[in-house]
């Protein structure tokens, strides 16, 4: 649907081993893969898919056995790990499944991480951390510690976190799967609104349908290939 | 990342394992208070030798026979001097005030009922003078006393107390070596050497009465000189080395077989030695301050392993690693800084309390508290590089998914 537009994240021809010698497991065998500014996609598989590993190359957490991953046609593989942490800083936002908060650390220092490792000054990081936090509903919780707070609100603490840099790219790894029903639909609907008010990309990894259907377009992984590409389900 | 971000980060992250870092710290404290501790006492032992030698009568210059050997010692076998060579000294070198006879032996000396043993010496009337040290009853011994051979002694602190208890020992009669001798002074307590000699168990007499009656023999084992003023020592050491050349008829070009000893080389020999016992007392030190550097390394390195995850969440927000590095390179010299700052105040009142109790000047040497500081933070940087290099080279991904 947004055929001539320029491909914002591009995997080409990807394959991930993962160990040595007899034990090696190939996660990603030639994974080919366009992302497009602007989308919401789910990627889809059982576990051992691949579509974790495809969501960390496309993070520059990880890097490809073989392979080329594009960043607006740049390779990342001729990136240095400073532009590559700079990457990560400022183009990307992650969401993971477990939160990944720091625990004993506040709500608003959580959010102020990314802005902490972009050089911004104090008094603007606690500025802009408090209006992400807003943004994701938790106003009045910055001082709480993630143990105080229910999964559902480790979870927006996250997104705010991921959000506070003004990313291009949201790169969520199921970021349901600890949550109950209720609470799933209100991260979901927060996440759709990102990608429909603000234009942020979205790549989200899930083995949920229900989740999957609110995505725009639908990727699938079995035995680390593609089987499918199709746009959103019906719902 | 901003240093001042870092060092808070740092700090905020020791502070939530509060123990686990005072612990931590122990080794470096313990060490860095030892350093102060041993400087600290050194300094104030030189001090208390210093003004001890200098109370001995700074200008004062000793002639003893023997070629120097070393660190002050006299070789053995040397002829002695004579009476002729004690006037030709005062008599021909201008830069010398006066001289006087020191020969020492020990005897026995028994009153009544006491009997004890003790040094005697055998002085000239100048001795006192020469030693800058004054009777504080009864009187000195005089020319007179000299010239006919007195028996006649001065007596120190300690034996006035062991002999004659409260008794009023001027003019009472003491045995000395089986002569009869009359107590005509006590000297006033100079207390214990820093040898730990009893400065005050002696008794003088006239040399002249002790060659005679004593010894049965004049010659003289040991001179006391003093020169004429503190800036004239060089110069009065240099015409008595030349005169007892020439009357000792040394050849050009042959060793003395005699030294005159200043009490400045004597300050610097007592320095020598508490310079080498500071230095190895420095050593056991600086092995703490190893073993509490190993320990910050441990700790860093369990820390790092332990945060493995915390790190790869940072890896994944955009920390460099560069910025790993710093995070647990900094944790690790604001652990051993601390550590340095409580082992200074932690030395200070260590060598505060210990001065007290030994009796010594305090003194708390700068140099000692910088270096001692500056040790700290070097120690916290190397040994805490590794572990903070282990963190900054971690893989995000494999980070992240460390349980």
């Amino acid at each position: 649907m947004q055929a001539p537009r320029a491909p914002l994240l591009s995997l080409r021809k990807i394959t991930k081993i993962f160990g040595e010698g007899d034990a090696t497991v190939q996660a990603l065998r030639g994974v080919d893969l366009d992302i497009y500014p602007g989308e919401f996609v789910a990627i889809m598989g059982t576990s051992g898919s691949g579509k974790s590993t495809a969501m960390n190359i496309l993070g520059c957490l990880d890097a490809p056995t073989k392979g080329q991953y594009l960043v607006e046609g740049i390779p990342v593989e001729s990136l240095s790990g400073d532009v590559l942490a700079a990457l990560r800083n400022d183009r990307f936002g992650f969401v993971f499944q477990g939160f990944n908060l720091l625990p004993r650390t506040s709500a608003l220092d959580n959010v102020e991480l990314p802005l902490v490792y972009a050089d911004v000054s104090a008094s603007e990081r606690h500025v802009r951390a408090r209006r992400a936090l807003a943004e994701v509903g938790l106003a009045g919780r910055e001082r709480a510690h993630p143990n105080q707070l229910s999964g559902g609100q480790q979870q927006r603490v996250a997104i705010a976190r991921a959000l506070v840099n003004a990313p291009e790219v949201l790169l969520a790894d199921e970021p349901t799967g600890n949550l109950d029903t209720r609470t799933s639909a209100e991260i979901m609907a927060l996440l759709v609104a990102l990608n429909r008010d603000r234009g942020i990309t979205i790549v989200m990894v899930t083995h949920d349908v229900g989740i999957a259907a609110y995505a725009g377009r639908l990727v699938t992984f079995r035995d680390g290939l593609i089987i499918s590409d199709q746009p959103r389900l019906a719902a | 990342m901003r240093l001042g971000t870092t060092t808070g980060l740092a700090v905020s992250a020791l502070l939530r394992s509060k123990l686990r870092s005072l612990l931590t710290t122990l080794g470096v404290v313990i060490g860095v208070a030892a350093v102060i501790v041993m400087q600290s006492m050194g300094a104030g032992a030189t001090a208390m030798v210093t003004g001890e030698l200098s109370g001995m009568g700074s200008n004062m210059l000793m002639l003893v026979p023997g070629a120097t050997q070393g660190m002050g010692g006299a070789s053995l076998g040397a002829p002695l001097f004579t009476r002729a060579d004690l006037e030709a000294i005062v008599r021909e070198c201008p830069a010398v005030r006066s001289a006087s006879v020191m020969n020492v032996r020990s005897v026995r000396v028994v009153t009544g009922d006491e009997n004890r043993s003790t040094n005697l010496y055998g002085v000239s009337p100048t001795y006192l003078e020469i030693r800058q040290w004054l009777t504080v009853m009864g009187r000195s011994l005089t020319d007179e006393d000299e010239r006919q051979g007195a028996k006649v002694c001065v007596i120190g602190e300690t034996n006035r107390m062991e002999l004659f208890g409260s008794v009023d020992p001027i003019g009472a009669e003491i045995r000395v070596h089986d002569m009869a001798c009359t107590v005509v002074g006590v000297l006033e307590p100079k207390g214990a050497s820093t040898f730990g000699q009893d400065q005050d168990d002696l008794v003088l007499m006239p040399a002249s009465t002790y060659g005679r009656r004593i010894m049965g023999d004049d010659r003289i084992g040991v001179m006391m000189l003093s020169a004429a003023a503190e800036d004239r020592i060089d110069e009065a050491k240099a015409q008595v080395e030349s005169l007892m050349r020439q009357r000792r008829r040394i050849l050009e070009g042959e060793d003395n077989d005699f030294t005159v000893r200043d009490m400045r080389e004597l300050i610097a020999i007592m320095g020598t030695i508490t310079g080498v016992l500071t230095s190895l007392l420095a050593g056991v030190a600086a092995i703490s301050l190893l073993v509490g550097g190993i320990g910050i390394m441990n700790i860093m390195l369990v820390s790092v392993t332990e945060r493995t995850r915390e790190i790869g969440i940072r890896l994944a927000l955009g920390a460099r690693a560069r910025d790993i590095l710093s995070q647990f390179l900094v944790e690790a010299v604001v652990l051993s800084l601390t550590g340095g700052l409580l082992g200074l105040v932690l030395g200070a009142a260590g060598s505060f309390a210990a001065s007290r109790v030994l009796d010594l000047p305090f003194t708390l040497p700068a140099q000692a508290a910088a270096l001692a500081v500056g040790v700290s933070v070097v120690v916290g940087v190397l040994f805490g590089v590794f572990p903070a290099r282990k963190a900054a080279h971690l893989r995000p991904i494999e980070a992240l998914r460390f349980e």
